[in-house]
């Protein structure tokens, strides 16, 4: 190999590293089917130690613990609201990535339309003035 | 007063960048329990479960491999011996050998300690990282969490109060 080529190749590999972090093959379940489930479902929950990332692709030990969990939920025979419900009842609402619509989030919700809303009608308001 | 208000806009970004400079101040590791205001969870490691629990108490989750655990260490020791605080200990991923060492060199506090080897027991109390702290009422219904190191400031003003003190 060139020097450039095995340069190139060790920045790919360090890379890469993080990528492979996360899920290793000895946590998938058997079943296929119930082992997409609970990729999907980790894609939704939050690692709650390094915020923005799911515990999906986080290979934070304590992302782990929480793949494991979700899995074993799964396993005894959870629905996914089930498994979800789960998780938030011990680590709240936090836990997952796309905020549920309460009363607590309605501002997070609602917010950014309602200030298009107000932005709009100020435009209209300063158009017909001018009129 | 119409005249006034070409100011409102300001008047509302101002508000907003206060509320949010206010919010650049708050630590993103502090997450609400929900576990606050329910009973203590069901769990069971070797050496304590649920039953186990008496409140009023302390449940103080910490590992020997845990820096922050001895700074605190000398806090759970003051609160067992001179304020009688019952204090209930869970070593969270940590090795039963491990645990014992760190306790033989700074003293026991526990009234009774779990070892929760692979922190199974961690995440039905929703911990994020070592230590923490739960104070439970005398129905076990858990009423305060202290996230990280207990400091002399957060054991007078959250940890006795909460406790009923």
């Amino acid at each position: 190999m060139t020097r450039p080529a095995a340069i190139l190749a060790l920045l790919l590999a360090l890379l890469s590293a993080p990528a492979m972090a996360a899920l290793d093959a000895s946590e998938m379940l058997a079943d296929p089917a119930l082992e997409a489930r609970a990729r999907a479902l980790a894609k939704g929950l939050r690692c709650v130690v390094c915020q923005n990332q799911s515990i999906d692709d986080s290979g934070a030990d304590l992302a782990r613990d929480l793949r494991r969990s979700l899995r074993a939920r799964l396993l005894a025979g959870d629905s996914d609201e089930e498994a979800l419900a789960y998780l938030t009842h011990r680590y709240g609402d936090y836990v997952l990535l796309d905020p549920p619509l309460k009363p607590a989030t309605w501002a997070l919700w609602f917010a950014p339309a309602g200030f298009a809303v107000l932005a709009l009608l100020l435009v209209v308001r300063y158009f017909r003035r001018r009129e | 007063m119409r005249r006034l208000l070409f100011l409102l806009p300001l008047a509302v970004f101002a508000a907003l960048a206060a509320w949010l400079y206010i919010g650049l101040g708050g630590d993103p590791a502090r997450i609400p329990s929900p576990l606050v205001g329910r009973t203590a969870p069901a769990f069971a490691v070797d050496g304590l479960a649920t039953a186990d629990l008496e409140g009023p108490a302390l449940v103080n989750i910490f590992a020997s491999w845990c820096v922050p655990c001895r700074a605190e260490h000398p806090l759970l020791t003051h609160l067992a011996e001179k304020e009688g605080v019952a204090i209930y200990g869970i070593a969270y991923k940590d090795k039963p050998e491990n645990a014992n060492a760190f306790l033989a060199e700074l003293g026991n506090p526990y009234r009774r300690v779990g070892y929760d080897r692979d922190g199974q027991a961690g995440v039905e109390w929703g911990v994020t990282g070592v230590p923490e702290t739960f104070v439970l009422d005398a129905g076990s219904v858990v009423v305060f969490k202290h996230t990280g190191p207990l400091t002399p400031d957060t054991v007078r003003r959250d940890l006795l109060p909460a406790l009923g003190r």
